[in-house]
């Protein structure tokens, strides 16, 4: 049943209002990991690997046990009948190594987890781990991809002497025929550093077990509470009935804790093990060595065109750098790139060869944008190359070549459907805001002074609001229950594990529109396994599009059942809810939502066929993925005699479909944008020759401060996506896909007329500075 | 991140602490911005950390016979904010403000960022300009050691074990000095890739006086002396200028490393160093 009736409280879509969780979050009082003490708690701290590749001849752990306080050591022997970390994606020629939750006979990469030190104390644990004795054989080992893929180079796992971890070729169109049409043929090899997540808070879990009736309670620092109690219950071999995780307040993921880390599952066998509840906290150094990276892309692209501009097609390469194991999703990260190869463009034509390489480091997996910033710096850049090859404006040329609004929904030759855009429309809104000819004409003046100035556009599109069911391997949809409480206040319980989002926020913003009640009369619970129903996560910008929608086709049943209790009490047969009130159609006559709540309860009589009590749960599959696009320019001027880089603007046009709260659409914003200028400018996982991590701290991995960041002007456009009820589309990945190809393009473009076409990430002064020196030459 | 186990003294005097150096080994703690993180690593495990952090005389700012005393102990902060310093030595206090964040600014100290010697920490470049004295106290006697025998190597200073610094003794800038600090930052740690501090006094249009101090560069912050005898007795106009600048890595031992290679280090204290007296003429 449909309510359209004209609201008298204020619609709470669309306003900006702060968000809801902040005040526990800025006064000190939420609860992380960190904060839960449990009575007799032990604190466990691994003992990891320094070496990137070797043999374990031995392990002595006898001083460390023998240390006052510490309970137990355990080692790869005492963990070998357990289940591996696991990995979810299945392609034809995947190779999974067994992953062990601690080394057995080797170790892969620094800060391979060798053994695990539980003490009555952190301290004790802490000064245990040096006392465990490790006789290491190091060998060979090998750090970049593209050598490991040499003949000759050390092998990773023995068994597959070539270093593959898998491949995957997809292809639309025909391109090669696309390439023999072509009059210019562009091409580049762009490399996707690898960065480190960097969530504010580290990794964490606490484990409790019940010996009594044998249950156990993971308190963990995830984004996927349901999806790690099923993971983890395979890994401990302890049914699901028998688990339950609760993910407390979780200080930031961006993709990095969508996984089953070895940690998690230790300290849940130490905790069965010893009978105590067992806490362990990863340190920000190991947060480095142990935490999933991202990107870690070198791909080889080129791009056919006419002379006139007209994109014809694409060959990509991509070379993955896996690391020493898949995490969770590893291997679908270059496969989600090869979806957005084509960006916004409507050329029919792409080739995509996709190799994935075993090296001595850490995994990489799921980072912010996961696979699509890859994607679209890729095309952005080429689309760039091709603008300087041809001597065409970057704009005209992008334009030239978008899908039009008349094609959607339009299918790619990657085989997904782009839901809604209007790629024109949203560039020449960021064209016209940022001054664009005269920003040029600026430009042309200032080079005759000697001036650097360089203007960088990025448009992008983004597949995110995973997703349907087929794309996932633990299914793509969400769910969500509400209930009303017998005083009329509602508890909404969302499948979603929202993380820093806000997501408490829009929820409560969407069912006060939809139930027509204040929006203090509200709390949103999620994270834990016993109160949710059963739910997906968080990850993929997916959280209001699909959790949200769920959300309201669970009020929407609910507002049936609402009825006929209005009904009942009424007397009526025909009555409609809205507005927190139950009107009789007939009469005039109302009954309130806070009347009705405590009869649906307590009755004492109910209506016939009805059962008590005002609960509705539903769950949401959506049809397809989401498409959010946007335009970004920045405007950077390059200091000639040292190559530092200056932002002055940075103009954001996005479009996530319909708006909940524009304040949290610009954090989100802001927050990415963030990160993919710290992709662009300054951040870099190294690790060196000798498979040692360099950037193992923040003073030496450099995150962006707040102080370099520029302001960032915000603007959108609003296109609803089709594919849901609710029109929205998704923005936690888009400021962090659009970002580094925007920074790079104005960076390139500020030294175009020297001849540079193409600069890796990040734009380090000294970069830039060598090619202002050779003149543009690299 | 935990230290290892260690013994912890606060003493209220430097007698005090000298005391406790005397009686065996033991590590000084200042502001604990550098030694802190050294110990969380476990990098340093001193098993007997003294508190310099309630010793009053050892934040004291005073002139005195035409010099200024800097208690070791001042945080950067109060360098960079003290009126006196400000107007008696604004060279320091201006170096003082490019150091870290705010809250490293609150805890790091003086005399710290000295006896810690990093090789891309701020003040010493200022101090070499300056031509700053430090005063070394231990138990029963005291030494003054000239700045340009106090850095002796990469995190390696004059002051033995038992010794601490206690002030730093400072020119008191005369009228018609100019000065500047000019550092490119290290992305991720805030430090300098290259700072460059000069001191430029000019008369009747020429330059009277020039001092440079150079940090980054290299193992240890040095004066760059040859740029100071270009500058002195010119004009100082924009070629003289670019000519000395050109002489800061004479002799230099250059540090390569993620952040910068020695080439790169190179060029940037050439650009920085003409930059640096540019804006003190
Ligand atoms: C995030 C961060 C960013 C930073 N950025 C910068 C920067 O941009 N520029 C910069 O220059 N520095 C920077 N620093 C370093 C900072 O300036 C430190 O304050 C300084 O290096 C050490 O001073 P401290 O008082 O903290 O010394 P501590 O850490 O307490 O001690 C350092 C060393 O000096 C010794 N010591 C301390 N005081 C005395 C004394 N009075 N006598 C004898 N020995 C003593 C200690 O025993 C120890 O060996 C940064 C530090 C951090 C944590």
């Amino acid at each position: 049943m449909e309510t359209t009736v004209s609201k008298k409280t204020e619609r709470m879509v669309g306003k900006p209002i702060r968000r809801r969780e902040d005040p526990r979050l800025i006064t000190g009082t939420a609860t992380y990991v960190e904060d839960i003490e449990l009575p007799g708690m032990h604190y466990a701290a691994v003992v990891r690997s320094p070496h990137p590749a070797a043999n374990i001849k031995g392990i002595d752990t006898r001083e460390a046990e023998q240390h006052p306080g510490v309970v137990a050591v355990y080692t790869g022997k005492d963990i070998d009948h357990l289940g591996a970390v696991p990995c979810a994606i299945s392609l034809p020629d995947l190779r999974i190594p067994h992953h062990h939750l601690l080394a057995q006979d080797r170790v892969y990469y620094v800060g391979h987890p060798v053994a695990v030190v539980v003490a009555s104390d952190r301290y004790v644990a802490a000064d245990a781990v040096d006392l465990v004795e490790v006789e290491y054989e190091p060998t060979d080992s090998v750090s970049e991809p593209e050598e490991a893929l040499q003949d000759g180079a050390p092998a990773v796992h023995a068994e597959w002497p070539d270093n593959v971890a898998f491949t995957h070729d997809q292809a639309g169109g025909d391109v090669e025929k696309a390439f023999a049409e072509a009059d210019v043929i562009v091409k580049e090899r762009i490399v996707s550093q690898r960065l480190a997540p960097s969530a504010m808070e580290p990794r964490g879990t606490v484990a409790s077990w019940n010996s009594g009736d044998e249950t156990l309670t993971v308190y963990s620092s995830t984004q996927i509470p349901h999806i790690l109690r099923l993971l983890m219950s395979g890994v401990l071999g302890l049914p699901e009935h028998k688990l339950r995780v609760i993910a407390p307040e979780v200080g930031g993921g961006f993709g990095s804790k969508c996984e089953l880390y070895p940690e998690e599952a230790l300290t849940a066998f130490i905790a069965m093990k010893i009978g105590k509840p067992v806490k362990w906290v990863l340190t920000r150094r190991d947060e480095f060595l142990a935490t999933i990276h991202g990107r870690g892309h070198v791909d080889y692209y080129e791009l056919a065109a006419k002379k006139d501009g007209t994109m014809l097609g694409l060959k990509v390469k991509i070379i993955q750098d896996v690391g020493s194991f898949h995490m969770l999703l590893t291997p679908a990260m270059p496969t989600l790139s090869v979806l957005m190869l084509p960006g916004l463009y409507r050329f029919k034509n792409v080739d995509a060869k996709v190799v994935g390489v075993f090296t001595h480091r850490m995994a990489t997996d799921l980072y912010r944008g996961a696979g699509r910033p890859e994607a679209t710096h890729g095309i952005e850049r080429m689309v760039e190359v091709l603008a300087a090859e041809l001597g065409m404006d970057p704009v005209e040329l992008r334009k030239k070549n978008f899908v039009p609004p008349s094609d959607f929904p339009y299918d790619t030759p990657m085989g997904v459907s782009y839901d809604s855009g209007n790629y024109a429309a949203i560039l020449d809104k960021a064209v016209e805001t940022v001054g664009y000819s005269q920003l040029r004409q600026e430009q042309q003046e200032g080079r005759q002074q000697g001036r650097l100035m360089g203007i960088g556009i990025a448009t992008y599109g983004e597949i995110c609001a995973f997703g349907p069911s087929p794309a996932l391997p633990a299914g793509g949809w969400e769910s969500a229950t509400v209930k009303i409480e017998p005083s009329g206040n509602v508890t909404v319980m969302t499948g979603v594990s929202p993380h820093g989002q806000g997501t408490q926020t829009t929820f409560s913003q969407i069912a006060a529109d939809e139930l027509g009640v204040d929006i203090d009369s509200i709390s949103v619970a999620h994270g834990d396994t016993s109160t949710v129903q059963h739910g997906v996560g968080t990850f993929g910008s997916r959280n209001t599009s699909v959790g949200g929608t769920a959300l309201v086709l669970a009020i929407r049943e609910l507002k049936e059942k609402i009825e006929t209790y209005g009904a009942f009490l009424l007397e009526s047969d025909d009555v409609t809810y809205a507005e927190g009130v139950c009107t009789c159609n007939k009469t005039g006559k109302t009954v309130p939502l806070a009347e009705i709540a405590p009869k649906s309860w307590f009755g004492p009589t109910f209506p016939p066929n009805t059962q008590p009590g005002l609960i509705a749960t539903n769950y949401w599959e959506p049809p397809n993925f989401a498409f959010p696009f946007g335009a970004h320019i920045v405007v950077s001027e390059v200091d000639p005699d040292t190559g530092e880089v200056a932002i002055k603007r940075y103009l954001a046009v996005d479009d996530c479909g319909k708006v909940i709260n524009p304040l949290l659409v610009d954090g989100q914003v802001h927050g990415g944008v963030a990160q993919g200028l710290g992709q662009a400018l300054y951040e870099q996982v190294v690790y060196d020759d000798t498979g040692q991590l360099v950037t193992g701290e923040y003073m030496d991995y450099a995150l962006p401060k707040a102080a370099m960041v520029p302001t960032i002007e915000t603007d959108r456009t609003e296109t609803p996506s089709p594919v849901n009820p609710l029109g929205v589309k998704g923005v936690g990945e888009a400021g962090t896909i659009a970002a580094s190809p925007a920074v790079v393009n104005s960076v390139v473009d500020a030294l175009s007329h020297l001849g540079v076409r193409h600069i890796d990430m990040p734009l380090t002064p000294e970069k830039i500075w060598k090619l202002v020196q050779q003149g543009g030459s690299a | 991140m935990i230290p290892q186990e260690f013994n912890y003294s606060r003493p209220g005097t430097v007698q005090e602490a000298v005391d406790l150096l005397a009686d065996g080994e033991a590590k000084v703690l200042a502001g604990g911005m550098s030694l802190i993180p050294l110990m969380k690593l476990r990098l340093s495990a001193p098993e007997h950390v003294v508190d310099l952090g309630r010793i009053a005389d050892l934040t004291r700012i005073a002139e005195e016979g035409g010099s200024l005393h800097l208690g070791a102990l001042l945080t950067h902060h109060q360098v960079a904010t003290s009126a006196l310093v400000q107007e008696k030595c604004p060279l320091l206090a201006e170096t003082a403000a490019h150091i870290g964040d705010s809250q490293v600014r609150n805890m790091g100290t003086l005399g710290g960022s000295a006896a810690h010697a990093d090789p891309a920490a701020d003040y010493p470049a200022a101090l070499c300009a300056l031509e700053a004295k430090v005063r070394l106290v231990r138990k029963g006697s005291e030494r003054v050691v000239d700045i340009g025998d106090f850095f002796v190597d990469a995190l390696t200073t004059a002051v033995e074990p038992e010794e601490i610094i206690s002030d730093l003794i400072l020119p008191v800038e005369e009228s018609g000095t100019g000065v500047s600090y000019q550092k490119l930052r290290q992305p991720a740690s805030g430090f300098a890739i290259v700072g460059v501090a000069a001191r430029v006094r000019t008369s009747g249009g020429r330059i009277t006086m020039a001092r440079v101090g150079v940090t980054g560069l290299s193992a240890t912050a040095y004066r760059a002396t040859g740029v100071e005898a270009l500058l002195e007795g010119s004009e100082g106009s924009q070629a003289d200028v670019a000519k000395a600048a050109a002489a800061v890595d004479e002799g230099v031992d250059a540090i390569s490393d993620l952040h910068a290679s020695s080439d790169y280090r190179r060029s940037v204290a050439r650009v920085y160093t003409a930059r640096a007296i540019q804006a003190a003429l």
